[in-house]
């Protein structure tokens, strides 16, 4: 990634990010904390990783994202919006009466939206059926998937983990959104993760963390695990849930909270104030 | 829908898992797009064929129901047409939440198949008798319901079902059962089979129960007693059409299941009846207990489906309804 893509996407990033504090705040309340942490990861995504094309979303030959903690839908709905895939307008209907914006992803509602998710760790294994659909149809492409860190906690995932190792599906490129905390708690109060990366290398994955919101590394990490051939892979990111305010951060109430027009300006221009850093060439 | 009764109710020369290995073969054969997936029970399902002449379209993966109906969601996704199989216990109540969410919410083409329904499960004992498993799939919506009474049906349902978009439920006697139709008959999903026309009471059956339910009537034919008898193989959606009609002409109802009365063919003619209908009726399946362990004859009489058993509810519902009259 060149300085310029970078900070093409940081700004990108930043959009997301105040996009999602609007739609959320605009309902009154909603999924902000894991949706904010997986914003930088979808900002590498949606602007240049992916093979996409926002005015064909269901592109026969398009790369795949299923995005397993589909309560991260306000995040991954503003990438969308902000790729062109739908009017920007439509992210204040957020969780109103006859949405296409539901609090969880949905496939058949949302352009752009790969694979209906919301029950945790069920998108992994559908993953894993895209991803082989997409081998037996003799098909390139890759499918990413953001697992949460406390849905990992699910067997389902474990059991879709052994099944791509076994299978070597190496056209799989999954993250662990690693921001450590989860509705009840911090995950190593409630059911350590313990060693997440040696967890999959077990299993036959290619395993990497880095810091989650340093879309460089992200990318980098991306373009390693595309070298491999014979493994999945799985990129843990360390991430700060609710990322992106003072508000938010690091909180454990974050996962849901009601958000208020005060509070929203407040994280907006701590946002614009990011973002001036960020075209001013100054380091995160 | 094009029928034709078997003259007798013997047991069949083949089983049914052979004959549901071979159909698929030929819709594989047909389609490219169709695909087999298991969870380690191939082998106990007799579909290692389907392996030897589709490898690369056979899914078995290990022992992990959940991941087997995402994988078979993902493949649907993916335009394919995924059959998966594995006992009823399993592929029901274990991973109802991956067949609601992944497969029927998400609007999929997924055809779970179910095997070992009800007291069928014999020697495997409780553990693995499904009693539960139409109520299970019935509360899903949009998912089709289906239980085959014999190897013809599942020969003809199997094809039919590939070619219809959408999710569908087939719970289906792994070994042999008895012969209600002669081969080369067809059946229309969501239409009831007229077995036996009658104008005193009718029953209405699925599965194994169907055949039990016309030693039923031919009991009750030597009493005097005329009874017509229904194949609802398609327990959802169920042939309304029909059960008003029965209820009308025979004014007496008695449903025939091998499933808890709960939840079953036995509640979903219940709920047609009250709504439209409502007339005497009584219904024959296991009575809201655990199953256990034994060979299906034992379970038959241990649970009271026999056609014995099924005669005997249809004079006590004839002797209601008689009382109702006077």
């Amino acid at each position: 990634m060149n300085n310029q893509k970078v900070l093409e996407t940081r700004i990108f990033a930043n959009s997301i990010r105040q996009e999602v504090f609007k739609a959320i705040s605009n309902l009154g309340s909603g999924h902000i904390g894991g949706s904010l942490s997986i914003v930088d990861v979808l900002a590498v995504l949606y602007n240049g990783e992916m093979k996409i094309d926002p005015q064909n979303p269901k592109w026969e030959e398009r790369d795949w994202l299923v995005v397993s903690k589909g309560h991260a839908g306000p995040s991954v709905y503003a990438a969308l919006a902000l790729k062109g895939y739908f009017d920007k307008e439509m992210l204040k209907t957020l969780n109103k009466p006859g949405t296409n914006l539901p609090s969880h992803c949905d496939m058949n509602k949302t352009p752009g939206i790969d694979m209906t998710t919301g029950s945790l760790g069920q998108g992994a294994s559908s993953a894993m059926g895209i991803a082989l659909g997409n081998k037996m149809k003799g098909l390139d492409a890759y499918t990413y998937l953001i697992l949460g860190d406390g849905e990992i906690q699910e067997g389902q995932v474990w059991e879709a983990a052994l099944f791509a190792g076994h299978r070597k599906l190496s056209k799989i490129i999954a993250f662990v959104d690693y921001n450590k905390c989860q509705i009840d708690g911090y995950i190593h109060e409630v059911c350590d993760l313990t060693d997440i990366g040696a967890k999959f290398s077990e299993f036959g994955w290619y395993s990497q963390e880095i810091d989650g919101h340093n879309v460089q590394e992200i990318s980098r990490a991306i373009h390693n695990s595309k070298a491999q051939n014979e493994k999945p892979s799985i990129i843990i990111l360390n991430t700060i849930k609710g990322k992106g305010a003072c508000l938010t951060a690091g909180k454990i109430g974050s996962h849901s909270m009601a958000i208020n027009e005060e509070q929203l300006d407040q994280a907006l221009s701590e946002l614009e104030i990011e973002l001036a850093e960020i075209k001013g060439g100054e380091k995160k | 829908m094009s029928v034709v009764l078997a003259k007798e109710n013997n047991q069949e020369s083949v089983e049914m898992r052979k004959v549901y290995c071979k159909a698929l073969q030929e819709c594989a054969r047909e389609n490219e797009k169709v695909v087999m997936l298991d969870s380690d029970l191939m082998a106990a399902m007799g579909t290692k064929p389907f392996q030897t002449e589709f490898p690369e379209r056979t899914v078995d993966v290990g022992v992990q129901e959940a991941n087997m109906i995402g994988v078979a969601a993902g493949l649907s996704v993916r335009g394919f047409i995924p059959f998966a199989h594995t006992f009823g216990v399993f592929a029901t109540r274990r991973v109802c939440d991956q067949i609601f969410m992944s497969c029927a919410y998400a609007k999929q083409n997924v055809k779970v198949i179910g095997s070992d329904p009800g007291v069928t499960a014999a020697l495997n004992g409780g553990t693995h008798m499904p009693f539960e498993d139409l109520g299970i799939m019935r509360g899903i919506p949009e998912m089709t319901v289906i239980e085959p009474a014999d190897s013809t049906v599942i020969d003809n349902i199997v094809k039919q079902v590939a070619d219809i978009y959408g999710m569908h439920y087939i719970r289906l006697v792994r070994k042999f059962v008895r012969k209600v139709y002669e081969v080369g008959s067809s059946f229309e999903i969501g239409k009831a089979i007229k077995i036996r026309e009658g104008t005193d009471a009718t029953i209405i059956a699925c599965g194994i129960c169907v055949a039990e339910a016309i030693d039923a009537a031919k009991i009750l034919e030597t009493k005097g007693i005329s009874v017509r008898v229904l194949d609802m193989f398609t327990i959802k959606p169920i042939d309304k059409e029909s059960i008003i009609k029965a209820a009308k002409e025979t004014g007496a109802i008695v449903t025939a299941e091998n499933h808890n009365i709960i939840n079953g063919l036995g509640s979903a003619v219940a709920e047609v009846l009250c709504e439209n209908t409502p007339v005497s009726m009584e219904r024959i399946g296991v009575q809201d207990i655990f199953g256990e362990v034994g060979s299906l004859e034992y379970l038959k009489e241990r649970f009271e489906l026999s056609g014995v058993h099924i005669a005997s509810k249809v004079e006590k519902v004839i002797a209601r309804k008689n009382q109702k009259c006077e």
